[in-house]
């Protein structure tokens, strides 16, 4: 029996959306609804989890299973979803905030469990829902509603985070970019365990323009390398730019001067992440930022096996679990 | 100490005596030894008759040290035997311990009790000498030895302890034979000493026929949420960060993943509630369980819980609070939090065991009432029962009752699915992920009456708020009417809930012995309570609420039934005494009028 095809359609829920017009998170959800029925996997067998913020309404507008949990634990209620139900695909939508303020701790535990799920990380650099405040991806010296003399917070990216705690799967998108963002998707959805996805979302009320430096299209080729496995880091309008390992830090050399062969070689799989979190820490303006798969490392054993896993051992060595067994043994006495 | 405490109990439940006990020790892992924050003691009374508490007093006492003995020798019952090890009581001892002189030289001391100086550790360190240990090791084995002479003093066999003694160290043989040495040298120090004189023999009590084993509360909470699993036909997932006095739960549980038990040790409290709550989205029953400052991390999701309406269980295995409080001490006082400690009108039902043993069946009706309610329920236990043992009557497991869940089934008409659509226990569909045809989402947002769509309606919120309370007041219907210990009227009447059940029971017992019109109703349900309290309440001229607490259930009482009810509080970290409450339930009765 063939499964019934699906379309993008068939992937919206009845709910009308209620973001702010102009917000990149309809992007996002676009891209989600296009990329879904590629998977073959049944409407019915997806959850979208979530916790609080303006990404967080997404699973309303999903013709799936959802829950709209609490502030930054989205990932806490999928580890319970899925060591249960291995058999769900499930994502969790979270934002800067979400993931990596209130929900720092449970972000970090989820990755090194290396759960199979997808994260999806709306990092917008601001938080919207409450009407702008600074988050803890904007900008050093930023001026926000909370910070009227600018941010005195460094900020934390959530690539870095991820590549520290040895997650086995991180990437970067923007919401400008849809075909990109697709791809990484998909990349996403195929990869077992825990998978990050960054994206890039413009928040038009309260941060417009944030990261136009990687979003705008005229100024993206300068500003954003796409990284590919196997393949040197090129960028620029030209593509006459390349990124070089030197000793143990990277540089901007000009292709005129520099053999391909020289540049970086992009390596996803290396399940040493050294690199890739040289690759993380490249930012606007000194350095060109990267998309794409950033670490991809396959063959990781997941929570979700290894906990039923146990159980099966246990029911396999022990038979199954027998009442009358479990109360009857060791010392007992009988009274007449 | 907590070990051979548990020996003794298991000896004697074996013996066929009915078992009590009280586990007292410092929060500290290794509090310094010899001083007085350090003592660890372990109290058990057996008996041939009936008994529902450790007792107040003891009839004999066994100190290592002077700490042991300052600390705890004013519980020894004039005339009561008190067993010293000489050896523990050295200048240094008597520094550690704070006190001047020797307190086994006291003439008060030797005058009011039957002192025993043996030297313990001289004596252990002969006894097992030829199994080559290292000194420090050799005066380990001083407890067993102890072990041995009160053995020996009660007529006890070493049988279990022997067959513990294999089973704990038989990987290091020549620590076992040490140990069995130890325990066989006090036996015979007992016999063959004069010093003692006599020994006791207590028989088998006459507890009701059937088949027995200790239990201690957290063992029974594990077992019993394991037989719901079973029963109900659903595998459970118990998400936990490790908390005093509740962490022995998981470790229970960890024991029993054949049962299809999956356990998760979160990052933190929060997220062991939350993965709970999503394995009941997934289907699984999930259970949490926490100490009080645990509970309160977890009050945001257990709102969220509530506002799903996904079956689900929160054990509390209070602790002396407030704040970080007395880990290892007992206390009645999340009573309001579990009732009120979430923001919002977020009632949720709450129930509490009684004593160790009852730990087994109120897991099981918190399964039940979860299930058949689509709602979070929240277990009251405490450190006093969850370290606590009792003999348990070992049950048929044909005899417990099935637990009925169902799941809506696939739908595929065009008619959409109502995720919020109520039966008549006011409960909601628990859809599951992979079913065809019932996609659907949820979320803490308000939801709109039967579509669970997000609605910011006011009515709609207004209904919603009274449709919550309902289903949970609506529980009063399908639990049992409250029963009465004693007349159903009378002079007074005893309130009680949670652990002190026995030392309530006890001292009423003891009252009506004496004449008293006294009776006493002890609450297993919390919220909502039996559908017949108000009128049991109003049975009697007055009514007296013992709590380790301030007054929670008292004040819950005043505003539900208007009943004017006295308090008798204690916070100490202590169980009450039985003596405390007699004399407290005399106070209240009216004098006797004049002939």
């Amino acid at each position: 029996m063939s499964l019934p095809v699906l379309k993008a359609a068939d992937f919206a829920s009845d709910q009308d959306v209620r973001w702010c017009p102009g917000c990149g998170d309809y992007s996002i959800l676009a891209q989600m609804k296009k990329v879904l029925p590629e998977l073959g996997v049944p409407r019915e067998k997806i959850v979208f989890i979530s916790g609080i913020g303006c990404s967080s309404r997404f699973p309303y507008y999903m013709n799936t299973y959802g829950m709209h949990s609490i502030h930054g634990r989205a990932p806490a209620f999928a580890t319970g979803l899925k060591s249960t139900r291995p058999d769900l695909m499930v994502w969790v939508i979270t934002g800067d905030g979400d993931a990596l303020s209130i929900g720092g701790n449970h972000f970090i535990h989820v990755l090194r469990r290396n759960l199979d799920i997808n994260i999806v990380l709306f990092n917008n650099r601001i938080y919207g829902l409450t009407k702008g405040q600074y988050s803890p991806t904007s900008d050093e010296g930023q001026v926000t509603k909370s910070t009227p003399m600018g941010s005195i917070d460094h900020p934390l990216s959530p690539l870095s985070v991820a590549l520290a705690a040895e997650a086995t799967f991180v990437a970067r998108s923007l919401d400008a970019h849809v075909k990109h963002l697709g791809d990484v998707l998909r990349r996403a959805s195929e990869h077992k365990g825990t998978s990050l996805v960054e994206v890039y979302q413009n928040c038009n009320v309260f941060n417009d323009g944030a990261m136009a430096y990687a979003q705008e299209k005229k100024q993206r080729a300068e500003n954003v390398v796409e990284l590919e496995h196997g393949k040197p880091l090129i960028f620029g309008s030209k593509q006459d730019k390349g990124v070089r390992l030197i000793g143990n830090h990277l540089e901007v050399v000009n292709r005129s001067e520099v053999a391909d062969d020289d540049l970086l070689i992009h390596d996803e799989k290396d399940p040493n992440p050294s690199i890739q979190m040289m690759l993380a820490r490249m930012r606007y303006p000194t350095m060109p930022e990267p998309i794409g798969v950033l670490r991809d490392v396959e063959n990781v054993a997941t929570y979700n096996d290894q906990i039923n896993d146990q159980v099966a051992m246990a029911q396999q060595s022990r038979g199954d679990g027998d009442l009358q067994e479990l109360f009857s043994a060791g010392d007992t006495w009988v009274v007449n | 100490m907590q070990l051979l405490g548990t020996q003794l109990t298991n000896t004697s439940a074996l013996a066929g005596n009915d078992v009590a006990t009280f586990p007292d020790f410092p929060a500290e892992i290794r509090a310094p030894r010899g001083t007085r924050a350090g003592v660890s003691g372990f109290q058990v009374q057996f008996a041939q008759e009936e008994i529902f508490t450790p007792g107040d007093t003891l009839d004999a006492l066994v100190v290592m040290n002077p700490a042991a003995l300052v600390t705890n020798v004013q519980d020894l019952r004039k005339g009561g035997i008190l067993i010293a090890n000489e050896d523990g009581f050295t200048e240094k001892d008597f520094k550690l311990a704070k006190v001047d002189a020797n307190p086994l030289e006291a003439t008060v001391l030797n005058d009011s009790y039957r002192l025993f100086k043996v030297p313990m550790t001289q004596l252990t360190r002969t006894a097992v000498s030829e199994h080559g240990l290292s000194p420090k090791v050799a005066d380990r084995c001083k407890n067993f030895f102890a072990m041995g002479l009160v053995y020996w003093l009660f007529g006890r066999s070493l049988d279990t302890t022997l067959r513990f003694i294999e089973n704990k160290f038989g990987k290091k043989p020549e620590v076992a034979a040490a140990n069995e040495a130890a325990l066989r040298a006090g036996w015979a120090y007992g016999e063959t000493t004069e010093a003692f004189g006599e020994s006791y023999q207590v028989e088998a009590a006459s507890l009701t026929p059937g088949t027995y084993r200790n239990m201690m509360g957290n063992q029974a909470l594990a077992w019993g949420l394991v037989a719901a699993s079973k029963i109900s036909g659903k595998d459970l997932f118990y998400g936990t960060y490790p908390i005093t006095p509740a962490s022995d739960i998981l470790h229970e549980l960890t024991k029993h993943k054949h049962f299809g038990v999956r356990t998760f040790q979160a990052e933190d409290e929060i997220a062991a509630v939350c993965a709970t709550i999503g394995a009941a989205f997934g289907g699984t029953m999930g259970v949490t369980a926490s100490s009080g400052p645990g509970i309160a991390l977890k009050a945001e999701a257990m709102g969220l819980g509530m506002m799903l309406e996904l079956p689900m269980i929160v054990i509390n295995v209070q602790r002396g609070g407030p704040s970080t409080g007395l880990p290892t001490k007992t206390e009645q006082s999340d009573l309001l939090q579990a009732l009120f400690g979430r923001n919002g009108e977020s009632p949720i039902p709450v129930i509490a065991p009684r004593s160790p043993a009852d730990c087994f069946q109120m897991a099981i009706e918190a399964w039940r009432i979860a299930t058949e309610c689509m709602v979070p329920v929240m277990l009251l236990s405490d450190g006093y029962i969850a370290n606590g043992s009792e003999p348990w009557k070992i049950p048929d497991v044909a005899s417990l009752p099935k637990i009925e869940i169902k799941h809506p089934e696939k739908a595929d008409g065009d008619e959409p699915f109502l995720p919020y659509l109520r039966d008549e226990n006011l409960s909601r569909p628990w859809a599951t992920p992979g079913t065809e045809g019932l996609m659907h989402r949820v979320g803490g947002l308000e939801k709109q009456h039967e579509t669970g769509n997000v609605s910011y309606d006011p009515a709609n919120h207004h209904f919603m708020v009274e449709t919550r309370a309902a289903k949970v007041s609506q529980i009063a219907e399908r639990i049992p009417e409250q029963d009465v210990f004693g007349d159903a009227s009378g002079d007074l009447l005893v309130v009680s809930w949670g652990g002190t059940y026995g030392a309530c029971h006890t001292a009423v017992a003891r009252c009506r012995e004496a004449g008293h019109r006294v009776s006493h109703a002890h609450l297993r349900y919390l919220n909502p309570f039996p559908r017949n309290l108000g009128e049991i309440l109003t049975s009697f001229d007055r009514v007296l609420v013992p709590e380790l607490n301030t007054g929670q259930l008292r004040m819950l009482l005043r505003s539900e039934f208007l009943v004017d009810c006295v308090g008798f509080n204690k916070v100490q970290g202590k169980p009450f005494t039985v003596s405390e409450l007699i004399e407290t339930i005399e106070s209240q009765l009216p004098a006797p009028v004049a002939a």
